[in-house]
């Protein structure tokens, strides 16, 4: 098995952590997508833990886009698509009909499968969510979020000299990383991110993943991916899914060395998807 | 009409070339089809091919080069002298053209026999008398010398027009044969008409070339022909159009500034209202309407587009102007004075050109991936922020490329600006006033009773190039950046 | 660091390094208030643009309809009376025959005003200024048909036009001037004969098969010879453009190199496309006119000009129909051995036909309604006299072509025209509408999806 090694003290400190505290960010209850006819998600139940990494992971086509779509209300741009169900974060419902979903972007920020930096220069792809909420008020608190959230994104040291460059300009994986400095200039609580690494190579998912690591202390994230190891690496909660169905949620620990539904099994052990 | 025979003799040529090959070539296999190279329909199509093709091509370069061989040698048969004076040789070609033609009718409604129009000896009086009698018009241009040139172009003619037929005959007959000889079992047969088909195809593509160079030929020699009666200094710098419509010479004055002027006022005019309308119009069709919305609404602005100009330039002159007359007229605010002006033809040009923008803009904005709307909309982004900030500034230089497209429609369209605009050619800057443009004046220049010498018709052909020049410029960048632009997200 | 600028300061009271944390959903800060207020605005001004265009739309619909419908009626008087074989021989002997005629057609009409109970003084100047001369067509008619002496028969007599305007609206009590067309008189007598119904309205069948009347008749005006005339130039530019187009995009698509010259030929395409339409008139006036000696205001010529007109929209067309034919089709065809010659007319070709076709019957309706190339070389309106002569007449003989007949009615001053230019414009429209209609019916009926 190709395995990054991380350092031997992360993993089971992490999930003992978070087995610990138990603070609920995201619950969903009941929830159901249609595409039109399509059923594309039914009957998915699951709390997503703040300030710790969800991983879900299943079979392509089994919903896992579509549900992380709902957490954001991205899927209000697809003409056919239909939630319904209840979604709560911290205890407000997002589909209730008082909430903007233009601040609750903001709360819950998204980073994509591609990565798609705006064609503009990397400064102003990063201040461009900033600018639009209004968070700073001077040019130099601008600057500031820019910076922080390039050094956060651990972009810092290598676009800071070409910030009037433009984004579309850097690597794939500098561009992805871009494009999560963009998600967290808005200050988000929440990160959702697909699949943010299935277009980089082995070097760039690994600084990824780092910064995914990182970026937990203050954001709770849900990540979408392919790869079970990238889950066992980075998640402490795992979530499957099969067919629009959420089959099983637990410590990502658990559902490696312990699954409880055959289902998962298979799927793990690479008997199907 | 003896062309046609021709023709049709040619074709049948081929055709039975076509049934000499095929049953040949099956003959020389032995009667086994399995034997030849090809299928026998393409040996027979390549006796066809060989009898066809050189033949038409031979007819059309002579068609082509008999008129001039014609004129050079008639030409040497006018005497200086019966030029009359303010009168060209060209001129006087066409008087023989015509006294041969009506010779011809004459001929062909039997007042004449063939003979006496030949006869370069026959009283000079007599044959006008006798041309009077056919019904064929004789005016006092016709002196001795044009009818004479006249018969004699009616004798080189038919003459012409006899050898070619004999030779266009003889390579089709040569071509048939020789496309026989080939015809063997072994013989690449299908190959052959492969590359000649080949070859019409190319021809056909490189029609558009011709097309250009006919274009920039026939604009560029009338031009220089244009400025050596009038100087191309006056032409471009001068502030008054004011050709005289009798004589030639001295009286015009041609300066080409106030058609520039009224062309580019109005054509402002047109895009401050189809840029914007057309531009909001496509952000609302590709960004917020729904699916029914935009199938209703985008073929019935799209119509808008399909309707001929002639229908926009009457709806300017017989229901936009006199309505704009009646609120800035002086009934109502009082700076107008007739229907036909600047306002009223930009007005309805603008009309026309709004699904122009409207629909090219909206390919440009659809082609901006659905990934930028997501990343934008991602971070919490409006719809309209998202456009503003995100899909316009992508879509820029396409949109830029489509305004630029629609100005050289503007500045090139005719019968709104014929029909809407006015005819005096004036400097100013009220856009209730009427004023005219360069295409307007092609039009009334070409089809008054001008004749072609003259500057007065000749200075069309100047108003023409720039016209080209301008629009070809516009339309070079614009194309140019559109496709860029294209590549960009390819 | 960048000259980037930065919008306004917002008016949040949040600090701005961590505004949105904790804040509730269900609130909405003044700042999304004024972001949704400036969406809403936003997406207004985009359907206020719809409608703006919709509108336009129709307005032009509007006129066209109002103004045009009229040019296709046209006033009659019905007026029934027998002639004896003595008042026929009668007329004949005088000197002035057609006034003889005219007499016994005004006793006719005073018989038919007295039965149906409507009187009004009226006398021959009045019914010439009403109907022109109505004692010719009589003459005439008996004439011909000496069979239909002594018995009664209905006559359809073609109003004035300005009677027609009055019937229709357009000349009215107030705006009337007397003149030898007409007088104020005329009209009370024209409403006696509505009264009575013997002014009727009928379907004006001269104006769809007529010619181009003089300046000084509008009545007569017609729009079939230049619908001849541009029937006739469809002909020319549907045999040539079609199979010069397809080759052209034949080559372009299947053969074509990659280099320069096939660059440069692309380029030009799209230039061409984009060239306005009366600089191909100028081209058809120099090289066809002056320089081939093709016979002016010729519909062989305007095809000619129309053709290289439409062919680069041909062209583009064609060429987009070809690429949408997956390459599967020309490989399987390459793989059983067929030639590319054979995989590209045997295969690809008919399955591209649809969409050529499509294309090019839109080619054509643009060439159908273009009007300025004509009037430079010559199809201006008025040639428009009569009906060629045959075949090959109507390719050389001089004609115009619908929209250039429109051109000259609207350029004309007698405004009676103008009816007549806005009914030349439905008759075309409908061929448009047609011919898009049939492109939509082929388009739907062999639409793909590979
Ligand atoms: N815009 C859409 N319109 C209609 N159906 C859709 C749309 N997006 C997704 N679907 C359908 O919904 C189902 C779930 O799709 P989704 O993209 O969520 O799968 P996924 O788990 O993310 O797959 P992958 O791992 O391949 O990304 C699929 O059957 C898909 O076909
Ligand atoms: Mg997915």
């Amino acid at each position: 098995m190709v395995r990054k090694p991380l350092p031997m003290n992360e993993m089971p400190n992490t999930v003992e952590k978070v087995t610990d505290m138990t603070e609920t960010k995201i619950a969903a209850r009941k929830v159901q997508v249609y595409y039109g006819d399509t059923h594309a998600i039914q009957d998915v139940d699951i709390d997503i833990q703040a300030k710790a990494v969800t991983a879900f992971i299943g079979p392509s086509g089994c919903g896992k886009s579509t549900f992380l779509r709902t957490l954001n209300r991205m899927n209000d741009t697809i003409d056919v698509c239909r939630v319904e169900g209840d979604i709560k974060i911290d205890g407000e419902d997002i589909y209730d009909p008082k909430v903007d979903p233009v601040q609750l972007r903001a709360k819950v920020g998204m980073v994509f499968q591609k990565p798609n930096p705006f064609p503009k220069s990397i400064y102003d792809n990063v201040a461009y969510g900033p600018r639009i909420h209004g968070l700073a008020s001077k040019k130099a608190e601008l600057d500031e979020i820019v910076a922080s959230s390039l050094q956060k994104a651990g972009l810092w040291n290598e676009v800071k000299d070409r910030l009037d460059g433009p984004g579309t300009g850097l690597s794939g994986g500098q561009q992805q990383r871009l494009c999560i400095a963009r998600a967290i200039a808005v200050s988000p609580e929440v990160i959702l991110m697909d699949e943010p690494c299935s277009a980089l190579d082995p070097i760039a998912t690994a600084k990824v993943e780092e910064l995914i690591d990182e970026l937990r202390e203050n954001y709770t994230i849900v990540i979408v991916t392919h790869s079970m190891q990238q889950a066992a690496r980075v998640s402490q909660q795992t979530a499957f899914f099969h067919l629009g169905i959420l089959v099983e949620l637990g410590a990502t620990q658990d559902i490696f060395t312990n699954p409880q539904d055959k289902r998962t099994q298979d799927y793990i052990t690479g008997r199907f998807g | 009409m003896p062309l046609f025979w021709l023709i049709l003799i040619v074709l049948a040529v081929a055709t039975v070339g076509y049934v000499l090959g095929r049953s040949r070539a099956l003959a020389s296999a032995g009667g086994e089809r399995r034997k030849l190279h090809s299928l026998p329909s393409y040996y027979g199509a390549n006796v066809a091919m060989k009898a066809a093709v050189p033949a038409f091509l031979l007819m059309i370069v002579w068609l082509l080069a008999q008129p001039f061989y014609i004129d050079n040698s008639i030409s040497g048969m006018i005497p200086d002298s019966a030029i009359s004076e303010g009168s060209s040789r060209g001129l006087v070609m066409a008087e023989v053209r015509r006294a041969a033609r009506g010779l011809d009718n004459a001929v062909a409604m039997g007042e004449i026999t063939d003979d006496f129009a030949r006869n370069a000896r026959a009283d000079f009086n007599d044959i006008t008398a006798r041309l009077k009698e056919a019904g064929q018009i004789v005016t006092s241009e016709i002196t001795q010398p044009v009818m004479r040139a006249a018969q004699r172009f009616r004798i080189l003619d038919a003459t012409a027009s006899l050898i070619m037929a004999i030779a266009v005959l003889l390579v089709a007959v040569i071509g048939a044969l020789w496309g026989l000889r080939e015809t063997k079992a072994d013989f690449w047969a299908r190959n052959t008409v492969e590359g000649g088909v080949k070859a019409l195809l190319i021809g056909a593509a490189s029609i558009a070339i011709l097309t250009t160079i006919g274009i920039v030929l026939s604009l560029v020699f009338n031009t220089i022909e244009f400025f050596r009666l009038y100087p191309a200094i006056d032409f471009f710098t001068g502030l008054t159009w004011s050709p005289s419509f009798s004589g030639r010479g001295g009286s015009s004055e041609l300066g080409i500034i106030p058609l520039l002027w009224g062309t580019f006022y109005i054509s402002i005019v047109a895009l401050a209202v189809a840029v914007p309308v057309g531009l909001f119009a496509a952000i609302y069709l590709s960004e917020y309407a729904g699916p029914r919305v935009r199938a209703v609404a985008k073929p019935l602005l799209e119509v808008l587009a399909g309707i001929p100009t002639i229908v926009y330039g009457l709806f300017a002159l017989l229901t936009v102007g006199p309505l704009l007359l009646s609120v800035f007229g002086d009934e109502g605010i009082g700076i107008m004075q007739a229907g036909t002006a600047v306002m009223t033809a930009g007005l309805v040009m603008g009309i026309m050109l709004i699904p122009f923008v409207s629909s090219l803009s909206d390919d440009i904005i659809n082609a901006v991936p659905q990934a930028m709307r997501d990343g934008s909309y991602g971070l919490g982004a409006t719809k309209s922020e998202t456009v503003k900030q995100v899909i316009l500034p992508a879509a820029l230089p396409g949109i830029v490329g489509a305004i630029l497209l629609a100005a050289s429609r503007a500045i090139g369209e005719t019968m709104i600006v014929v029909l809407g605009a006015g005819a005096a050619a004036r400097l100013s800057l009220n856009p209730f006033e009427a004023m005219t443009t360069v295409t307007a004046k092609i039009v009334s220049q070409l089809t008054g009773d001008a004749d072609f010498a003259s500057p007065e018709a000749l200075v069309a052909f100047a108003l023409g190039m720039t016209l080209f020049v301008v629009t070809l410029g516009l339309n070079i960048v614009a194309l140019y950046i559109v496709r860029k632009y294209r590549e960009q997200y390819d | 660091m960048t000259e980037t600028t930065l919008s306004p300061a917002p008016s949040s009271a949040e600090t701005p390094a961590a505004p949105a944390k904790g804040k509730s959903l269900y609130a909405l800060d003044k700042l999304t208030q004024k972001r949704n207020a400036s969406e809403t605005r936003f997406k207004a001004y985009g359907i206020t643009a719809i409608l703006i265009g919709l509108f336009f739309l129709v307005v032009l619909a509007v006129s066209i309809i109002s103004e045009g419908t009229p040019a296709f009626t046209r006033t009659v008087v019905e007026v029934e009376f027998a002639v004896s074989q003595e008042q026929f021989d009668d007329a004949e002997k005088q000197l002035f025959k057609t006034r003889a005629y005219e007499n016994l057609f005004i006793s006719g009409l005073k018989q038919q005003l007295d039965e149906s109970g409507v009187t009004v003084p009226f006398d021959e100047a009045a019914i010439e200024r009403l109907l022109g001369k109505p004692g010719n067509t009589i003459r005439s008619f008996f004439r011909e048909n000496p069979d239909q002496i002594g018995q009664p028969v209905g006559f359809e007599l073609a109003a004035s036009s300005r009677v027609d305007g009055y019937m229709n609206g357009r000349v009215t009590r107030d705006n009337i001037v007397d003149s030898r067309f007409l007088m104020k008189s005329d009209l009370d007598i024209a409403d006696a004969l509505v009264e009575a119904g013997i002014i009727k309205t009928a379907f004006n069948w001269n104006f769809i098969t007529g010619a181009d009347s003089g300046v000084d008749n509008p009545g007569g005006a017609g729009i079939g010879a230049s619908a001849v005339g541009s029937f006739f130039m469809m002909l020319v530019v549907l045999f040539l453009s079609l199979p010069i187009g397809v080759a052209a995009s034949i080559y372009l698509e299947e053969f074509a190199p990659q280099n320069r010259i096939t660059d440069m030929i692309e380029v030009n395409i799209s230039n061409l496309a984009a060239v306005p339409s009366i600089v191909f008139g100028i081209l058809g006036l120099a090289v066809f006119i002056q320089f081939m000696h093709l016979p002016q205001s010729a519909p062989l010529v305007g095809g000619l000009v129309l053709t290289l007109m439409t062919l680069p929209t041909i062209i583009i067309s064609t060429r987009a129909s070809l690429k949408a034919v997956p390459p599967s089709i020309r490989d399987a065809a390459l793989g059983i051995g067929a030639s590319k010659m054979q995989a590209i007319f045997h295969h690809v070709l008919p399955l591209a036909m649809p969409g050529i076709l499509t294309g090019t019957i839109i080619g054509l309706a643009q060439a159908l309604g273009e009007t300025a190339p004509l009037l430079l070389i010559g199809m201006v309106g008025f040639v428009a006299r009569g009906y060629p002569d045959g075949l090959i007449a109507g390719f050389t003989e001089p004609n115009s072509a619908m929209p250039a007949q429109i051109y000259t009615w609207a350029a004309r001053a007698d405004y009676a025209f103008y009816e007549k230019a806005w009914g030349g414009i439905i008759v075309l429209l409908v061929f448009l509408l047609s011919m898009n209609i049939l492109a939509i019916i082929l388009r739907r009926r062999f639409e793909r999806r590979w």
